[in-house]
């Protein structure tokens, strides 16, 4: 037998493997500024009250916004029915039991959802502080969720979901009073990570902050549909 | 975590640099993983061996080699360094948070071989 180990060949890649997604990702990016649509990846841990804050957002928003959403999570807590009762269109992604988004899949979804007729799309991401924030799903800004009864530390024990996000929600004020909860120190811990980060504390199930927030959204809407920055 | 999914992303990566250097079977992949990307190197060498058959024709016999690349934190207030696996984020010379990694992050893909 021919040996043939000569023909090998040792080709040098040094490349990221996250460089594909990457790239993907800003043509993601690219395409929905052409088309005027703002994406969000919205991220969180199970239970932090994605579902009602998500309603809400889109109860306050939906009449002067045309909102889509894609559900990601393996096993949403948000289905399409219950966007769809609240007038707007929603789509599940398959995942096929995987811990995140890619880009790629998030392309998908867009596509699913007809991005062009869309003011501002959103990504319920998979509920899971660790691989999502690893993989740019092409958004323009991520925002993730934390609420009150997970506890101030978790941007210590979670860094790159911190890092990642431009702005962080700290969901169930309401129930500060019953949690060693402490709002100080967690903002503190956020802006280690993250100096940039917009932080906003809300209720979604009594509305408190919830102005805030969509005031947040909506400037972000605008600005990316008129400006050249992001 | 998501060693499946990164998996993926090599296996894509790979058979598009065979592609542009006109190698028909890959016989090796090295890839060069940081202590703190969050990447299980065990857990990868089982998605290796199931994901190369199943999504690979010129992968499919390949062998996966990993280097480890040491997490090196950098304190900004005492300038000095330490190995962030035995300290986390606390300076173990002057006890500041002001700290950052400088490597130990990566997850690259070294080098290919094959004919």
């Amino acid at each position: 037998m021919v040996s043939r180990m000569g023909d090998f060949r040792i080709i040098e890649v040094k490349q990221s493997v996250f460089a594909d997604n990457d790239k993907r990702a800003n043509e993601v990016r690219k395409e929905l500024k052409e088309k005027g649509t703002f994406l969000l990846n919205l991220m969180s841990s199970p239970g932090s009250g994605k579902t009602t804050t998500l309603s809400r957002t889109i109860e306050g928003l939906k009449d002067e916004l045309k909102i889509g959403v894609m559900e990601a999570d393996i096993d949403s807590d948000v289905d399409a029915k219950t966007i769809s009762d609240l007038g707007v269109k929603a789509i599940q992604l398959h995942t096929g039991g995987m811990c995140h988004l890619d880009a790629d899949m998030t392309h998908q979804g867009l596509e699913g959802l007809g991005v062009g007729e869309l003011d501002l799309a959103i990504l319920e991401n998979v509920g899971n502080l660790v691989c999502p924030a690893e993989f740019d799903t092409g958004a323009v800004k991520n925002a993730m969720i934390l609420s009150v009864p997970e506890g101030h530390d978790k941007p210590l024990k979670y860094p790159l979901m911190f890092t990642i996000c431009d702005v962080v929600l700290i969901n169930k004020i309401d129930v500060l009073p019953y949690f060693d909860f402490d709002m100080e120190a967690c903002k503190k811990y956020i802006l280690m990570r993250n100096p940039n980060a917009t932080i906003i504390p809300i209720c979604a199930r009594t509305g408190e902050g919830m102005e805030a927030w969509k005031d947040w959204l909506r400037n972000q809407v605008k600005e990316w549909q008129k400006g050249d920055n992001n | 975590m998501h060693e499946l999914g990164v998996v993926f992303h090599v296996i894509k990566s790979v058979e598009e640099v065979a592609k542009e250097n006109e190698l028909t079977m890959i016989n090796s992949v090295t890839l060069q993983i940081g202590q703190v990307s969050g990447v299980v190197e065990s857990y990868l060498h089982n998605c290796w061996k199931w994901a190369v058959e199943k999504k690979s024709v010129i992968m499919k016999d390949s062998s996966l080699k990993v280097e480890t690349i040491p997490a090196i934190t950098l304190c900004e207030d005492c300038q000095e360094t330490y190995p962030t696996l035995k300290f986390g984020k606390i300076c173990p010379h002057c006890k500041s948070e002001n700290t950052y990694l400088i490597q130990g992050n990566e997850f690259l893909i070294k080098e290919v071989e094959g004919c």
